[in-house]
């Protein structure tokens, strides 16, 4: 009985010792080389970058993966041609303005709430521009970094207004839809938990059935962020019959986001957003941006390129927000264009006009 | 077992070497075995070494932690405060209230219309036919629109809810019934119950054994029947109700109480069950066609009643061909029922695949969980399914 032990033991042996040799390598040995003192993060930094960073593989693929919403009109919105526009989708387009000077090299790959972070994570895409909001834990625990705020936004109800409802505390009782995987399905449980109101909430993965379900009377009220809730009432069979209830009930700062672990790539996507809000705030336009390049003003020579050399700092070229504004303006430009007041959706500025002209946009200075 | 006996053992009988074909042949085996634990370890390892260096947090301590989102139906207790391993149960259990229920309809229409596809009533044949051709055709997923978006949607809001029935209210938000509250006379009730189902068993057993030795018959399952109807039913007239039914009331938006079945709900199970009950059908049919005929005019020629051969003579055999089959629609069905998501049922994969995944990130271990739970299920159904076919099996004798 000796005989088929010992050739059990000889074949997992053979087994495993044959797999040894056929991986690529050993996960046991790589992680033991990684808890040695040696092995110094600066070289391992290093190595990465340079065995592939991300700003290196958009390059020799040829354009950006940026991922966007299914269809959410003024942030990441396709028309029957497949042509896509939005704040979410002009920002892509601004950073693959500033890597290729080309802002039509960029690729958008549509997703739901549930699977943005799961695409973002698995390297799918290369940024996740997609109404998103920062939060402390997408931050930390799913190993991202958001980048900036490219918009203040905050969640609302919207109802029926039949319902003669003008306020959202008196929706005790009311069944809210939603969609799967947001902060939203949160939020709307702080809501009613925190003032001790009954509710009932149904949560749809695709936000096209979240709609249509409150449309058909499935629940009384619709939430979202405030921008999408002015956003999809442009989808429903009668828009005016529905109101936008006053209270803002979170802050839902939405922004871009990338991948953990390689800084160069978050620097690119953090100055790109911030060359925007400066740009702006030099009143540097796409119309006006070659009678800038012969400014005399510091500020606005730094930021195009003809002082210092910032572009080139992240791996850039110095004429980086020259292309990106050429290319698609600066951010009151994109706001103005995508969902400001001559738009459909008409939304004011508020909270995300600049800093010296009321609002919170403020960027820190590139000098 | 000892291991001491290992080395002075290798020389004796047959022998370890290569020319023994048994020592060859677990040498195979136990390298696949052992390709297949490597490849395992490998994966494990590196996937744990990516997600380190993406900085994702690992392991399954998520589960512990707050959930903080509403789930529309549940049927234990949970709060936003609940942790996401409850959340998981409740998905869980959602799943099979409808795997069950789903499973238990669907066997029941299946038997009746794969008998009455065979039925010499050619109306009834030919309906049958139609029912399976037209259902197991369309695809699941058009079954469950057209339950959820074609029918339950357009149902009047739930104001102008229909009353059917007085107390049973259908709305767009589902179909409320009387919530029954059981009373202190329950427990007389119950006892009559149980006492008339037990002492039906043993009447059923006496009268087959009397049937044996003496070859009387004995009406024992009508007998039975009237015993569970009329002994509770006695005990309800003397001891008054065993529950009474609660009315849901209007509320501000909807009404309140009752006992709810979410359009969501029904819409899943009605067109879980009609869809497999087609495939079920049919697996019937071939089970009982398969029956030869000389079995059928043997029992004829005995004078048996056509009634009493299907139950004694074609069923008993029919059941062994149909068990196997059955229970891969068995399995169908629970895997099938994770197409919840398309309308919005909160089921497990739309629950904890779905929220859970999404707001934890942690994709790998939420995906191995839910695998591992449909993994489970399965195994135990055709674990039940395996005995039940090994009890009903040919015993030569
Ligand atoms: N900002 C919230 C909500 C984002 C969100 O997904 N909103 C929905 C409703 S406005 C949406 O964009 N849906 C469009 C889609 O799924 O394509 C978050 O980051 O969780």
């Amino acid at each position: 009985m000796k005989n088929p032990l010992v050739a059990l033991i000889l074949g997992i042996l053979i087994g495993v010792g044959g797999l040894y040799f056929m991986l690529p390598y050993e996960p046991a040995t790589r992680g033991a080389r990684e808890i040695q003192p040696e092995a110094a993060p600066v070289t391992e930094g290093a190595q990465r970058v340079a065995a592939g960073s991300t700003l290196q593989r958009v390059k020799r693929r040829g354009f950006l993966q940026c991922g966007v919403s299914q269809g959410l009109p003024g942030f990441s919105n396709p028309d029957d041609r497949g042509n896509w526009t939005g704040i979410d989708v002009d920002y892509c387009r601004a950073l693959a303005a500033a890597i290729f000077d080309d802002p039509a090299k960029v690729r958008f790959r549509p997703l739901s709430a549930k699977d943005r972070f799961t695409a973002l994570q698995s390297g799918e895409i290369d940024i996740l521009s997609r109404n998103t909001t920062w939060t402390m834990s997408r931050d930390t625990q799913l190993g991202f970094d958001f980048v900036g705020v490219i918009y203040y936004d905050g969640q609302a109800f919207m109802v029926r207004k039949a319902s003669g409802i003008t306020s959202a505390v008196q929706l005790a009782g009311a069944t809210i839809c939603t969609q799967t995987g947001t902060t939203t399905e949160l939020n709307v449980a702080d809501f009613f938990r925190g003032r001790g109101l009954s509710y009932q909430v149904l949560s749809y993965e695709k936000n096209d059935e979240a709609i249509s379900a409150y449309d058909q009377g499935r629940c009384d009220g619709y939430t979202t962020d405030a921008s999408g809730l002015y956003a999809e009432r442009l989808k429903m069979k009668n828009p005016d019959e529905n109101i936008v209830l006053p209270e803002i009930i979170s802050k839902e700062p939405l922004g871009p986001a990338v991948r953990q672990g390689d800084p160069q790539w978050a620097d690119i996507a953090r100055w790109t957003l911030n060359a925007l809000v400066n740009a702006e705030e030099l009143d540097i336009t796409s119309k006006n941006i070659d009678e800038m390049l012969a400014s005399e003003n510091p500020l606005v020579r730094r930021l195009l390129g003809d002082e210092g050399a910032y572009g080139q700092a992240v791996g850039l070229e110095g004429d980086w927000v020259a292309r990106i504004v050429r290319a698609v303006g600066n951010y009151g430009e994109i706001f103005e264009r995508n969902v400001g007041a001559e738009t459909p959706l008409g939304i004011k500025r508020g909270l995300n006009a600049l800093w010296n002209d009321g609002g919170i946009m403020y960027a820190p200075p590139i000098r | 077992m000892a291991k001491a006996g290992q080395g002075a053992r290798r020389g004796n009988g047959l022998g370890f070497s290569w020319y023994n074909p048994r020592v060859r042949s677990v040498i195979y085996q136990a390298a696949v075995l052992g390709i297949v634990i490597g490849l395992v370890w490998f994966f494990v390892a590196t996937a744990q070494q990516n997600l380190e260096r993406l900085n994702i947090s690992s392991g399954f301590g998520f589960l512990d932690t707050t959930a903080g989102f509403g789930i529309i139906q549940t049927l234990i207790p949970y709060t936003e405060q609940s942790s996401y391993g409850r959340a998981f149960l409740v998905g869980l259990l959602n799943t099979l209230v409808v795997a069950v229920i789903g499973i238990a309809l669907s066997t029941l229409l299946g038997f009746v219309v794969g008998v009455a596809r065979l039925s010499r009533n050619w109306l009834l044949a030919n309906l049958a036919a139609a029912y399976v051709e037209i259902m197991r055709n369309i695809p699941l997923l058009l079954h469950l629109f057209f339950w959820y978006f074609v029918v339950l949607r357009p149902l009047p809001g739930p104001m102008q809810s229909l009353e059917p029935v007085p107390g049973v209210f259908l709305s767009n938000r589902g179909l409320i019934l009387p919530e029954p509250v059981f009373d202190a006379s329950a427990l007389a009730f119950l006892s009559a119950l149980i006492l008339a189902i037990i002492g039906s068993v043993f009447l059923v057993r006496w009268s087959r054994k009397r049937q044996l030795a003496t070859g009387q018959l004995f009406p024992a399952w009508r007998v039975s029947a009237a015993l569970i109807v009329f002994l509770p039913a006695l005990v309800w007239a003397i001891g008054g109700a065993p529950f009474h039914l609660e009315f849901a009331t209007r509320g501000s938006f909807d009404y309140a109480g009752g006992m709810r079945l979410l359009p969501e709900f029904v819409a899943l199970t009605l067109g879980l069950t009609l869809y497999t009950a087609a495939f079920i059908a049919e697996i019937v049919r071939a089970g009982i066609q398969s029956v030869s005929r000389g079995q059928t005019e043997a029992a004829a020629a005995l004078g048996l009643k056509e009634s009493t051969t299907l139950r004694l003579v074609v069923i008993p055999q029919a059941l062994r061909l149909i068990v196997p089959p059955l229970t891969s629609q068995i399995l169908n069905l629970t895997k099938n029922s994770s197409l919840a998501v398309a309308i919005a049922y909160p089921d497990l994969v739309a629950v904890f695949a779905g929220t859970v995944l999404n707001q934890t990130g942690q994709a790998i271990e939420v995906i191995s969980i839910t695998m591992a739970v449909y993994l489970t299920l399965s195994l135990l159904t055709s674990l039940a399914m395996n005995w039940y076919n090994a009890r009903i099996a040919l015993r030569e004798r």
